[in-house]
């Protein structure tokens, strides 16, 4: 298989305007004849299904949710960027994109990430012509800050709710086109296989979550924004029921899945409290502009913190990094926390966290000014550990945040799959190894509104007139297939719930493809991972049958797609002998402790193809070229 | 802490319902209320019994899955707080707790604490929205926005539909959660077009879902984890008052 990106010839700051130029059109009377199957409601999803509807075409949206406004996009809470230059601090297409190519350590595709950058000036215009409530200043006009580490104030915010807000303005636009007829919504309605038919992806297979009936679902091309996979970890900051299985069947059945290795750990979170933890809760890493990290010098120090003496206190990030102290990027300030926790220096009842003291900015700005900063994260830290973070530090610990792998996609979003286009999270191309503050949100807006809806005429413009059918030897063979997976869960009838072996899973992949990674460790994982599976397949305890509300059922599907996929993380992992962005193999650093690029050998995206359960997967190489940024090593010392 | 539950179990939309008694031993006080649901769900099925079905997802109070009744409070006894923000260091051992889900003829049961509330959506489709065609828009700095007003419009923009006001509603009233979308895009500058329309048809749409009737007893701004005001109806109210009176933007042509 060759892999080939298709992207445009010419010069970068032009590829996506004379692409554009030359894309097929499909005609408005036609647009009709033509069914689009969305699978996914977040701002990628919902901001397709709306504009697909407001084109005319036939659509069909999924979500797994009771109605499309509570996909996982709602929680972002920092902002998105935009190239506005609105401060006149200097700030250009030119600098979002170096700043985003430079951010994913150079493990990102140029042509893409620039077109993102050009995107980002019309998503505020369409946000704020839907109503959506930005932050103002006092002459009415948009108000901007800067984030994390960005030299220029480009942040668009809506207090600490920007995804909700850009959510809301989307759900909307596709509730108009749902009132108006031309998407067609299926909530509570998991997608559990792709059905391709001649190389060609032709519909989906899914369950409805309410009735637990299997249905199938004939389109002229099906697109996945189904977000990403950091539940993996069984903890992490996503939503309970953010999955990979639709991403993960579209694998199975030839998609390519790119990257898997590639996960953020985001620095500031809430640690977990005890077994029963469910979720980990992000606090904006805004905090530390304000707070100061430590832990006690000493190991098993079990006096309260404002017991030890300042010099019984090791800063360590200040220590180790003196120019960015505790503003270090997100992987350098997780893994450091990893490393002291590991040491056996970590603070609470878990000895799972270290400390973001606030005393001293307390003491020179005065209460008043951080509650103005800060007031309502500190609200939301005190709601969840009943701490007053005014009076006793913080406590905080890396967690999952976001994946930038995902599926293969060429520039025109379409996996290898022809027929099969992935948004937004769900694919792997424009964060390359490490995702920057406030670039998610505009990621997926910039797929859904202004990509998808032009990329994905020039597939269909040929299949006009080409009815689609789901009673199909392929649809038969798919849903059958699917049926005997939910049969054979049931059958197990073992002692085991789900969740338990999630729990372990996720303590796995946690421990051997997390903050660090090792060789010796990703081993192995990679021989306790198949273990694993093999019990759960003979262990899983389910209960009640495959008709009707089943969340166990739902878990167990979902977690007999993350042994898979955590073993390919693993795989991905081994293979990537360098270290990059979120990706650190402690064989690979600097004498500086800082993550190692070896671009001679691994400037390429890792492109993972299925072969079928026990065998290995293929590995596909796609180059990566850099003309408009040199790639350079960082430095935060 | 040791609990007992009485939570309402009902198998679907039409099969009658009853509460089940069950008791829950060493909770710890630093769980939320619905990873202490985990708990006593991981013993029911460990012992081969169905789990107490309840929407959630986002567990951090903004996607707005969450939601039931805790002795008669929607999402419990801790103000502006959703169920899934509520922790358990709130109760002491020996509590009895009644869990029932939302009770509305327009959220009709799916099983046990879920509920449909689809009609949600539908008084969106109505007219929640702006009419703006992907590409369409100006220049985002185009049209200011007076701070305060932009303020005002984001405090209603917070709702999240989880359906906490209608449950808490002696008469089953949708106006809260609708005059929050009203609120929010009437008082915008882009809203203006579409004012009275979305009043007259947000109000009907509601109507036609079966809520009740709004008498002004406030229980919905007193268990919204948002804490939206029911200043929101009232503006609503004028805006449909006047739309009926003197015609919307769409009765104005036909007129």
């Amino acid at each position: 298989m060759k892999l080939d990106a298709k992207v445009p010839s010419g010069p970068l700051e032009t590829k996506w305007l004379d692409h554009r130029d030359h894309l097929k059109l499909v005609n408005p009377a036609n647009k009709r004849k033509f069914t689009i199957l969305v699978v996914g409601s977040g701002l990628a999803g919902g901001a397709a299904a709306a504009s697909f509807g407001e084109l005319g075409y036939n659509v069909k949206c999924f979500c797994f949710q009771d109605t499309p406004r509570r996909a996982h996009s709602i929680a972002a809470q920092g902002g998105i960027n935009a190239a506005k230059n609105y401060h006149n601090d200097g700030d250009s297409i030119f600098r979002l994109f170096y700043d985003t190519v430079k951010g994913g350590d150079f493990r990102a595709r140029e042509a893409n990430v620039h077109r993102l950058a050009e995107l980002s000036v019309n998503i505020i215009d369409q946000c704020v012509a839907q109503g959506v409530p930005f932050a103002r200043e006092y002459g009415g006009l948009l108000d901007n800050r800067s984030f994390g580490g960005a030299q220029v104030a480009r942040t668009f915010y809506a207090r600490g709710q920007t995804g909700q807000q850009l959510l809301l303005g989307a759900y909307q636009a596709l509730e108009r086109q749902i009132g108006a007829g031309t998407v067609k919504m299926f909530p509570r309605t998991e997608m559990l296989d792709l059905v391709v038919e001649d190389g060609r992806a032709v519909g989906i297979i899914t369950r409805d979550l309410v009735t637990g009936k299997l249905e199938r679902h004939a389109g002229h091309a099906v697109v996945l924004a189904t977000g990403g996979y950091s539940n993996v970890y069984y903890l992490s900051t996503n939503a309970k029921g953010s999955n990979v299985t639709a991403a993960w069947r579209a694998h199975r059945r030839g998609a390519l899945f790119a990257n898997p290795c590639f996960t953020q750990i985001h620095p500031t979170c809430i640690p977990a409290s005890g077994d029963y933890q469910s979720k980990l809760t992000l606090m904006s890493e805004s905090l530390r502009n304000d707070g100061r990290i430590w832990v006690p010098k000493k190991a098993g120090d079990t006096r309260s913190p404002d017991q030890i003496p300042e010099g019984e206190r090791d800063y360590y990030l200040e220590r180790k990094y003196p120019a960015f102290g505790n503003l270090v990027p997100r992987d350098v300030a997780a893994r450091n926390a990893k490393t002291v926790v590991d040491e056996g220096l970590g603070v609470g009842p878990q000895k799972n966290g270290v400390y973001l003291d606030f005393s001293d900015s307390i003491r020179r700005l005065g209460r008043a000014t951080i509650a103005e900063r800060y007031g309502n994260l500190f609200e939301m830290y005190d709601k969840i550990t009943g701490e007053n973070p005014y009076a006793v530090p913080m406590r905080i610990y890396p967690a999952p945040h976001y994946t930038m792998g995902g599926l293969w996609v060429d520039y025109d979003l379409m996996s290898n799959i022809p027929g099969l286009f992935v948004l937004g999270e769900a694919n792997f191309s424009d964060h390359g190894a490490n995702r920057l503050g406030a670039s998610a949100l505009m990621q997926g807006l910039a797929d859904g509104y202004f990509v998808i809806p032009y990329t994905i005429g020039d597939y269909l413009a040929p299949s006009l007139n080409k009815p689609v059918s789901d009673d199909t030897p392929a649809f038969r063979a798919t849903e059958a297939d699917v049926r005997d997976r939910v049969s054979m869960m049931l059958a197990i009838n073992g002692k085991r719930t789900a969740d338990s072996f999630h729990r372990q899973l996720g303590r796995i992949v946690w421990d051997y493809c997390g903050i660090a990674r090792t060789a010796g460790g990703l081993q192995k994982a990679l021989q306790l991972i198949p273990e694993l599976q093999q019990e759960f397949w003979k262990d899983l305890k389910l209960v009640g049958g495959a008709d009707g509300v089943n969340q166990e059922i739902e878990k167990a599907g979902r977690v007999s797609d993350y042994f898979e996929l955590a073993e390919l993380m693993c795989r991905d992992a081994l293979d990537r002998e360098e270290s990059c962005g979120g990706h650190l193999r402690e064989e690979h650093q600097t004498p500086d402790g800082e993550a190692l690029r070896n671009d001679e050998e691994f400037s390429y995206v890792a492109a993972w193809e299925w072969t079928g359960g026990g065998s290995a997967p293929n590995l596909h190489k796609e180059p990566l070229e850099f003309d408009a940024v040199k790639p350079s090593q960082r430095s935060y010392k | 802490m040791d609990l007992i539950l009485h939570i309402w179990r009902q198998t679907g939309p039409s099969a009658p319902g009853k509460m089940v008694k069950y008791e829950v031993k060493g909770v710890n006080e630093h769980s939320s209320f619905l990873e202490m649901l985990d708990v006593l769900n991981e013993q029911l099925v460990t012992r081969g019994d169905e789990p107490v079905a309840f929407d959630h997802d986002c567990r951090e109070g903004i996607c707005g899955s969450c939601g039931f009744m805790i002795n008669g409070e929607a999402h419990g006894p801790q103000p502006a707080t959703t169920v899934c923000q509520l922790h358990m260091r709130h109760f002491k051992t020996g509590d009895e707790l009644h869990l029932e889900p939302w009770r509305s003829r327009a959220f009709p049961i799916v099983k046990d604490l879920m509920v449909d509330r689809g009609s949600f959506d539908r008084i969106i489709q109505a007219g929640g929205f702006i009419t703006v065609s992907t590409g369409s828009a100006p220049e985002a700095n185009l049209t200011p926005v007076p701070k305060p007003i932009a303020d005002q419009a984001f405090d209603a923009a917070q709702c999240i539909g989880c359906g906490a006001c209608v449950a808490q509603c002696p008469n089953g009233a949708a106006q809260l959660f609708t005059s929050a979308k009203v609120g929010h895009l009437n008082l915008l500058p882009q809203g203006q077009a579409e004012r009275y329309d979305r009043a007259l048809s947000m109000v009907e749409a509601m109507e036609q879902e079966g809520f009740g009737y709004c008498s002004n007893f406030a229980e919905c701004e007193a268990v919204c984890p948002k804490g939206i005001s029911i200043d929101f109806i009232a503006r609503m109210n004028r805006d449909y008052i006047k739309a009926k009176a003197f015609g919307s933007a769409k009765t104005a042509v036909k007129a």
